[in-house]
């Protein structure tokens, strides 16, 4: 039998988090496989919506990077990114969803060891959590019509 | 022409092998495959080099012949080649944001261990680019002009070449110099590794050319306080700190000086490297630029009882009439605005102190290899002569390498210039003292151009050389030929035996590291820090002197340890990407910035106290908040915040957004 | 806070002197202090090399004991200080080690959980908890003229990153000049007192002790200050036998810090176990009389 692999979201701002897995790669460090990385500009662009979506589409956890306190390119967008995560943490507990699926780190451009650590650690956290669907079924199945489904048919995008 | 906007998307999917980077473990042909079967994929291309012309090509190609209208080329990370594949995309004739970069290089190929995962994730990262790029739409990216005035921050070898090339081009150059004079740690030096060369010689009448630049406006003594603005348009607040001296009065004339009231020279000097003394009124050195007295508050009897008879005030007023001195100057922030930015604010010696066994601080006759420079120095405190403290001449001389560097408990890195300088001052010292000299080194690290040459110069001269990792510096002698001298204990590694070496003066060769307030400045210029703390550049081999902040570069031993000649060709390189920069009189702004929908907008000012940049403002007429675009930067904060979904951003719609998180999960 | 004391068997034997002057100051200043119960043997010494597992095992059971009941262990001895410290820190970076002595712990009904107890040494405690200036105020007889060559050992600044520096410590130098001391800086700090090899290798052993009494004397020293017992076993015992191989007058008393300290806070010479040294030590405190 397979093993469980989680699989990870990771929504990464575009001047820390996403440029320190771009030096790991340079660095040739080697973290576990289970991350998949989506860029925005800030992590104050990140939705509650976003990290919501990943986990009715399959993720078993969801990684908020940003930039240190004090850091941010554009100022404070990451600490704007802060206030929702904390609220979205009470969210997901009454979900019942074991909070610890979700994580924020602040992740400078050059930590990208710290990356690599995190990833790692992040992966062995919901390895012994277990898959998501088992954890929240019903969170899963409630679906929604996905904006992808609509287009892959051919529809045209609004107006 | 196929492609517009409302089109049925027609993808074309390129994974690039990137030579064996990619191919050598992610499954490329397996990833192709693959990739033909997602939606509206129309055709999926491999090709060994996609960023080269022959690759490119292929995309212009497509886009002709199959109509494609949305590219992704799944290759290396954005921040490397987007710019590349977008205009390859505009070539072909469509709009270049109808392009997406899937980041299997860094993100996959470079990070996984296993080819199978790796494969599998790159699939994930493609299938999300196709989900993403079916919400992609045509954009227009907006151009504002660009101020071509720049700030130089340091007035070191760097930051003078780097005005001095920007000037002669015709701009006008803000240069910043914390010192009273520019010069840097080259002004210390006397001479220059491996050609012997004068340092002042070379440097002075560079010095002299800043001052005289009808281009420059030189700003010595100050600090930059605060940054805002962006590439093109930055404005500048600079603390100009007190010097106590009028400085277009002063004429450097040193009667000031001579006449305070403190006879004789009593402070250390901070230009001698504590190693000569100077008066609380001062000239740093005689070569400063500008050559003007500086008062330090912390010495001087007027500032610390308001009870000296001011002889230096009355002396510049009666005998030389310029009545320069001025204890009521208040420190002055000038506010100035620039297109681009060097930084250029080099570095800091290791404090050899922080190794107690070395006796740096505890033993007088250990010098730091810079107090050394100020010692062999003919405009030195000693006018060249080396001598110890108590003025004897040394009859033999230790100098340890790699003080501080190459060592874990401090730092790692090797500083690259110690070798080099550690041999120049043995050959100095030899040369004026006839002293026994030997050089304790780890390895000996010589590269460049005539640098091995002049070690083996060296070699012959009758320097000893002692391959070990000295252990300590002790006055705790064992026989007569030790007594009363330092006795360097090292493990001599190429004959396996602990040797115990007696001498009269022991040099350190301190390593380079990164300044103590380079965190301070690295924040307040937006830029990042390596994990040692050097500044980042953003690619280590095609931009070393670029940082992520547009219009903000970097030259000099502040990016990383350098020697005089690669510190003046990286000051040349800033300055000519300064050029590229300003010259072209614009910047292309990406267009990722925030839209709001004033239809869904319930004008509940949410965004309005979010944004950073004050960009939104309330139409009252309305009843809407609205977006100035010129002062939006596409954080998205706004976005992420609006409890109506009424504002999207360009390039990072949630449509996209969320199609990418849901391409990511499709693949097991 | 109070402290769990941990005597090992050196200061229940060769080190009473040690054991008696630390009781001593430790009443003077206040510090409440009280024998850690059950505790055994730290590991040193030959159990270290023959079997490391079982040794840090020993060393473990009395961290656990400590943390049972949570209070911070001193440790004067220099090898019980660094053995136990090499414990936890073992411990902590080695899962597998951390395993099998969790394992054996569990066999006697105890557990460990780390970095709740920290290990001091007295010399920490006096230094960084009561404070030098605190000592400085409770001096009633400053032993001011008396010239002392501070001997830190190798130990006591292993593992290294601990409370001073591994190659050049100054924290007794510190509470020594608090004493009025005249303390002679030298770079002989933490070299090795001849250790075990006094009894094994003795041609070794008897060198190393003359390069320390040596440069003491050298350096016109009246006395030599310990932090640890094997350091002054060595440099007292030894020293006729040291001066018979070299020829040479020695003659230089060998006090633990802790003795320096007692007088200098008033305690009477009964309290500190000043007969117990081999070399006299009376003349050096005859000095400020």
């Amino acid at each position: 039998m397979k093993s469980f692999e989680p699989k990870i979201i990771g929504l990464f701002c575009n001047w820390c988090t996403y440029l320190a897995a771009d030096l790991a790669g340079v660095s040739r460090m080697q973290y576990a496989p289970n991350l998949r990385i989506v860029r925005v500009m800030c992590s104050g662009r990140i939705h509650p919506e976003h990290v919501l979506w990943a986990f009715e589409n399959g993720a078993d956890g969801v990684l908020i990077g940003g930039c240190h306190p004090g850091d941010c390119h554009y100022i404070e967008g990451n600490f704007k990114n802060l206030r929702r995560y904390l609220l979205l943490k009470r969210l997901l507990k009454q979900f019942g969803i074991d909070e610890r699926r979700l994580r924020l780190e602040w992740i400078s451009a050059s930590e990208a060891d710290k990356l690599r650590r995190v990833v790692d650690e992040f992966t062995e956290t919901l390895r012994e959590l277990g898959p998501f669907a088992q954890e929240a079924p019903l969170f899963q199945a409630a679906e929604s019509p996905s904006p992808i489904q609509k287009s892959t048919l051919g529809m045209k995008e609004e107006d | 022409m196929a492609g517009r906007n409302g089109d049925l998307p027609r993808i074309g999917v390129y994974v690039c092998h990137c030579g064996t980077n990619i191919g050598g473990k992610v499954n490329v042909p397996e990833v192709v495959a693959f990739a033909r079967t997602l939606p509206n994929v129309v055709v999926a291309r491999e090709y060994k080099y996609m960023c080269s012309d022959p690759g490119q090509l292929l995309i212009k190609e497509d886009i002709q012949k199959l109509n494609i209208n949305r590219v992704i080329v799944a290759s290396c990370s954005p921040h490397l080649h987007e710019h590349t594949f977008r205009k390859a995309t505009l070539e072909g004739g469509q709009n270049p944001y109808l392009f997406h970069m899937a980041n299997i290089r860094e993100h996959v190929s470079w990070v996984t261990d296993d080819p199978e995962k790796a494969t599998e994730k790159a699939k994930a990262i493609i299938e999300a680019a196709v989900y993403r790029i079916q919400f992609h739409e045509p954009l227009e990216s907006k151009q504002v002009p660009v101020n071509p005035d720049v700030l130089i921050v340091g007035g070191g070898i760097a930051g003078i070449t780097a005005a001095l090339t920007l000037a002669n081009a015709g701009k006008k150059v803000y240069l910043v110099e914390r010192e009273s004079s520019i010069g840097g740690h080259m002004a210390k030096f006397d001479k220059t590794f491996p050609t012997l060369d004068c340092a002042s010689c070379i440097l002075t009448p560079k010095m002299t050319a800043v001052k005289d630049h009808p281009n420059i406006q030189l700003i010595t003594y100050a600090e930059v306080l605060e940054v805002d603005g962006y590439v093109g348009n930055f404005t500048v607040k600079v603390k100009k700190k007190p010097r106590y001296v009028i400085e277009d009065r002063c004429i450097g004339c040193y009667v000031c000086v001579e006449n305070c009231v403190y006879k004789t020279p009593k402070y250390p000097s901070e230009f001698d490297e504590g190693i000569g003394l100077r008066k609380p009124i001062y000239i740093p050195f005689p070569q400063a630029v500008p050559l003007v007295a500086v008062i330090d508050p912390e010495t001087c009897i007027e500032f610390k009882s308001g009870r000296c008879p001011k002889k230096c005030q009355q002396a510049c007023r009666e005998v030389v009439g310029r009545d320069a001195i001025d204890f009521t100057q208040k420190e002055e922030i000038l506010e100035i605005q620039v297109g681009a930015i060097v930084l250029a604010t080099g570095f800091q010696t290791f404090d050899a102190s922080r190794i107690p066994e070395y006796g740096y601080g505890r033993y007088p006759n250990v010098y730091t290899s810079l107090e050394i420079e100020r010692l062999v120095n003919s405009s030195g405190p000693t006018g060249g002569e080396i001598v110890l403290r108590d003025g004897r001449k040394p009859r033999s001389v230790g100098i340890i390498h790699c003080v501080g560097s190459r060592d874990r408990n401090f730092n790692p890195w090797c500083s690259r210039v110690c070798c080099m300088y550690s041999l120049k001052l043995a050959h100095l010292v030899r040369e004026r003292t006839g002293a026994e000299v030997y050089n304790f080194y780890i390895d000996m690290r010589t590269p460049g151009k005539g640098y091995e040459e002049f070690y083996e110069k060296l070699l012959h001269e009758g320097v000893h050389f002692i391959r070990g990792k000295v252990a300590e510096v002790t006055d705790w002698t064992i026989n007569p030929e030790e007594a009363g001298r330092l006795v360097i204990r090292v493990e001599d590694s190429l004959i396996g035996v602990v040797r115990r070496i007696p001498v009269d003066m022991v040099i350190l060769s301190v390593g380079l590291e990164p300044r103590a307030d380079a965190e301070e400045l690295r924040r307040l210029f937006n830029i990042s820090c390596s994990a040692e703390g050097w500044f980042l550049e953003r690619h280590p081999k095609l931009a070393p002197v670029s940082t992520y902040t547009d219009g903000v570069f970097i030259a000099g031993a502040c990016q990383g340890p350098k020697d005089i000649p690669d510190t003046v060709a990286q000051a040349g390189a800033a300055a000519g990407e300064v050029l590229s920069l300003v010259d072209r009189g614009f910047i292309e702004l990406e267009p990722n910035i925030a839209v709001i929908d004033a239809r869904k907008c319930s004008g509940c000012h949410v965004c309005i106290a979010l944004c950073p940049y004050s960009a939104i403002s309330f139409n009252e007429t309305e009843n809407v908040a609205q977006i100035n675009e010129a002062l939006c930067k596409g954080c998205g904060v706004c976005v992420g915040a609006c409890p109506s979904r009424a504002i999207h951003q360009q390039l990072f719609k949630d449509e996209q957004i969320m199609a990418e998180i849901e391409g990511l999960l499709m693949v097991e | 806070m109070e402290y769990f004391y941990y005597p090992g068997c050196s200061l229940k034997g060769t080190g009473a002197s040690y054991e008696k002057s630390l009781l001593e100051v430790f009443a003077l200043l206040g510090i409440p202090m009280k024998e850690l119960p059950d505790w055994n043997c730290c590991g040193a010494t030959s159990y270290m090399s023959i079997d490391e597992e079982v040794a840090l095992a020993m060393a473990a059971r009395n961290l656990a004991i400590a943390e049972e009941n949570g209070r911070d262990v001193i440790a004067p001895c220099s090898a019980c200080y660094m053995v136990l410290r090499k414990t936890q820190k073992y411990m902590k970076e080695y899962a597998h080690i951390r395993q099998s002595i969790l394992n054996a712990l569990k066999k006697a009904g105890l557990t460990y959980h780390g970095d709740r107890v920290r290990i001091r040494h007295p010399l920490d405690v006096l230094v960084n908890d009561v404070g030098i200036a605190e000592i400085r105020k409770r001096v009633q007889r400053s032993l001011n003229g008396v010239r002392v060559f501070p001997y830190y050992g190798c130990l006591i600044v292993r593992p290294k990153n601990g409370f001073d520096h591994a190659t050049y410590p100054t924290s007794m130098d510190r509470l020594l000049e608090a004493l009025g001391c005249e303390v002679i800086d030298h770079p002989l700090k933490t070299k090795c007192c001849g250790g075990s090899l006094t009894g094994t290798l003795e041609e070794v052993g008897m060198r190393l002790v003359y390069i320390l009494l040596k440069e003491a004397k050298k350096r016109g020293s009246h006395a030599i200050a310990t932090v640890c017992p094997l350091c002054q076993f060595n440099l007292d015992a030894y020293q006729e036998k040291v001066e018979k191989i070299y020829s040479e007058s020695l003659g230089i008393p060998v006090m633990y810090f802790t003795q320096l300290l007692g007088y200098a806070l008033g305690a009477e010479d009964s309290h500190l176990g000043l007969e117990q040294h081999i070399v006299p030590v009376q003349e050096v405190f005859e000095m400020v009389r």
